[in-house]
């Protein structure tokens, strides 16, 4: 079990998170429909726990996470976080003014090391800038703190005068770190923290962060598509689809016994390195569905091998079927579906 | 001749000369395929996979070239058999009539990026007719004809309707199992697939990869899959060449590879990736470093570096030579000599 238990209340608390972006068409440039990128989405994360956000290419994950940290500003729902004196607030209702001190306590993490770093800036100041933003004027104090910084991450602080250019994929992405580490902030919202990486380079990343975590306790929302890299470093999971998410679990239960036949198929669908477990793969049939123009009841039955009549004209509830476990299926109690051994 | 191989890549040298040194891509091949045989070719960025396909169908861009080695490929019947005539492609030039009239018909390619790999102005059938005129002895109506067979076959639905839209209209499962169809429209009998599935979501790619193994199955073609992620490969491939900063530094089958690996590189490689099956939040072994720069390449042994079996005085000093080491498994180590 995750630290849901402590009396605490969780660190992030997400009800009802919602983005439409309006489709405009026309010379007037007239909205014609929205596009729901994320529709009623709902969760939690303890401190110090990681949150695996996982989906397809369009599932509206990392819209969610901009969302979270108002780099957009979501059209509906709450963001509640409980901040480093123990007071909540509702992140999504706060004018940028009231934002701008809160946002040393979550930071992120991009995905691509090549364009989200500066070329012209040296990491000194790429790493020292949140510091100065922050507070921080004196720049030998500021040189201190991204030397100390700099270890903290794996690299050797001499390099603090060179450009990122001089460094490869993998020491980029540990750059993107300590910059993001540098204010300590409570929440840390990674977006495919590593899919940009060779495959060597990958698991000292994740080894990283994992280390991170524990030193620092950080809480983390990591967004990701790949679900062997998801299951590596999560405590719990969920699993988006057209803008929901369909299901949420504890990461060992949901990979073992996935409720939902979407999940199901895409744990199937990874290839495992091993010639010798080949095949017995769910192919699920069409494409993911437009979130301009979703299909009806259930978004996922066009797809879904279990699909009855009552998915195609009901919206399923997202509703808990275990402890700590939640399914938007209409047939979460019936069905059997396999899971990874 | 039966037991002769489909493609048998000899000591191929391609290099970049540029201004600030030159980058040894490929610096040393050796590949065996044979027909139907499906090879995978797995490696990390910089390892020279690609630029080892784009020297077969010798599309390397300037300033590579291709500086020393052999590219021997058999080239088929016409009843479509493999035939027993080998040219060495490295040989031809790229523009050559004999290199032309195997580019695309007997040797075709599908890369990762479907959507700048089709021309964006033109609909994709008259893309893929392009290719069948060009190959095939049809006139244009037979060619619209076939057009719309292939993309049938590739699981296109209503593709009467598709064959006239443009790539950006379709979706990116769509415009792969477009550009499959134009590549396998002139029936090759070596398919090249460069990270073919890499650009597309995970249950997408089960659907290509499902499509690519159904093909196979029907057109008996022999397919070079490159990837990086040994996932795909453990799925697809019959025997897997591992390559590393330029070379293949292990050919085996693909049991092998995965149960047997005898390179440090393919061991550390298979010991770093997260699995499916591993428990969560259970600590990676990495491989310590980073591929090197490529002009930066380390003298000796390229893995040497970051090698857990280094040896002072012989790595580093020596290029070590691939060794046979069991049933068509070779490898290229100083730990086997």
């Amino acid at each position: 079990m995750s630290a849901a238990t402590t009396a605490t209340a969780p660190l992030l608390r997400v009800s009802g998170l919602q983005k439409l972006f309006p489709v405009r068409k026309g010379f007037l440039k007239r909205t014609v429909g929205h596009v729901r990128a994320v529709d009623g989405v709902g969760f939690h994360i303890d401190e110090g726990e990681t949150l695996g956000l996982v989906g397809e290419s369009g599932c509206g994950k990392t819209t969610t996470a901009r969302c979270i940290l108002r780099a957009i500003d979501p059209t509906g729902g709450e963001i509640f976080m409980r901040l480093a004196d123990g007071s909540v607030v509702d992140l999504g209702t706060l004018r940028e003014s009231e934002l701008r001190p809160l946002r040393r306590e979550m930071q992120m993490i991009f995905q691509d090391p090549f364009t989200s770093l500066n070329p012209r800036m040296t990491l000194l100041d790429l790493v020292g800038e949140p510091l100065l933003v922050h507070g921080m004027k004196s720049r030998r104090e500021r040189e201190e703190r991204v030397a100390d910084l700099l270890r903290r991450v794996g690299l050797r602080p001499e390099y603090m005068r060179r450009f990122p250019h001089a460094f490869s994929g993998g020491e980029r992405q540990r750059i993107g770190i300590a910059r993001a580490l540098a204010l300590q902030p409570r929440l840390v919202v990674a977006d495919e923290p590593v899919s940009a990486l060779d495959v060597s380079v990958q698991a000292q990343i994740l080894n990283l962060l994992f280390d991170l975590q524990e030193e620092f306790r950080l809480t983390y929302l990591f967004v990701a598509h790949d679900l062997s890299v998801v299951r590596y470093i999560s405590n719990r999971v969920a699993v988006m689809y057209v803008g929901r998410i369909v299901e949420l679990g504890e990461t060992e239960e949901l990979f073992t016994s996935p409720k939902h036949p979407y999940t199901a198929a895409l744990l199937s669908a990874v290839p495992e390195p091993d010639p010798r477990v080949r095949g017995k793969r769910i192919v699920l049939q069409g494409e993911v569905a437009n979130p301009a123009s979703p299909p009806s009841g259930c978004y996922f039955h066009p797809r879904c091998p279990h699909a009855i009549e009552v998915c195609r004209t009901q919206t399923p509830v997202f509703q808990e079927i275990s402890p700590g476990h939640l399914v938007g299926c209409h047939r979460a109690r019936e069905l059997t579906l396999a899971g990874v051994e | 001749m039966a037991g002769e191989p489909l493609l048998s890549v000899r000591n191929l040298h391609t290099y970049f000369a540029q201004d600030e040194g030159t980058v040894k891509a490929v610096d040393g091949v050796n590949l065996e395929m044979n027909v139907r045989a499906t090879l995978g070719i797995v490696g990390e960025s910089g390892c020279g996979k690609s630029v080892t396909a784009r020297s077969i169908l010798r599309i390397v861009d300037r300033p590579g070239r291709i500086v020393d080695g052999e590219i021997w490929f058999r080239r088929p019947t016409a009843d479509g058999g493999a035939g027993d005539r080998a040219v060495d492609l490295a040989k031809l030039a790229p523009n050559s009539e004999e290199m032309r009239s195997i580019r695309g018909a007997e040797i075709a390619l599908i890369f990762q990026e479907p959507m700048s790999s089709f021309s964006p102005v033109h609909s994709i059938g008259n893309q893929i007719i392009e290719a069948i005129l060009l190959h095939q002895d049809v006139d244009r109506r037979g060619a619209h004809d076939k057009a719309i067979d292939m993309l049938r076959r590739v699981g296109v639905s209503s593709p009467e309707q598709r064959v006239d839209q443009l790539s950006h209209q379709l979706s990116g499962g769509l415009r792969q199992r477009a550009m499959i169809a134009m590549a396998l429209s002139c029936s090759p009998t070596l398919l090249i697939a460069d990270e073919p599935t890499t650009a597309l979501d995970v249950t997408t790619q089960t659907q290509i990869l499902e499509l690519m193994r159904q093909l196979q199955q029907e057109d008996g073609m022999a397919i070079m899959l490159i990837t990086h992620d040994l996932g795909v490969i453990a799925e697809m491939a019959t025997d897997v060449a591992v390559m590393y900063l330029g070379r293949v530094v292990e050919q085996a089958p693909v049991d092998a590879i995965f149960h047997a690996p005898k390179h440090p590189y393919t061991r550390a490689l298979l010991r770093s990736i997260p699995r499916m099956r591993s428990r969560s939040r259970e600590r990676l072994t990495p491989i310590a470093g980073s591929v090197p720069h490529p002009y930066d390449r380390p003298v000796g042994c390229p893995f040497h570096p970051r090698c857990p079996d280094f040896m002072p005085g012989t790595c580093d000093r020596q290029t070590p030579n691939p060794r046979t080491v069991g049933e068509l498994h070779t490898v290229s180590c100083f730990l086997y000599e």
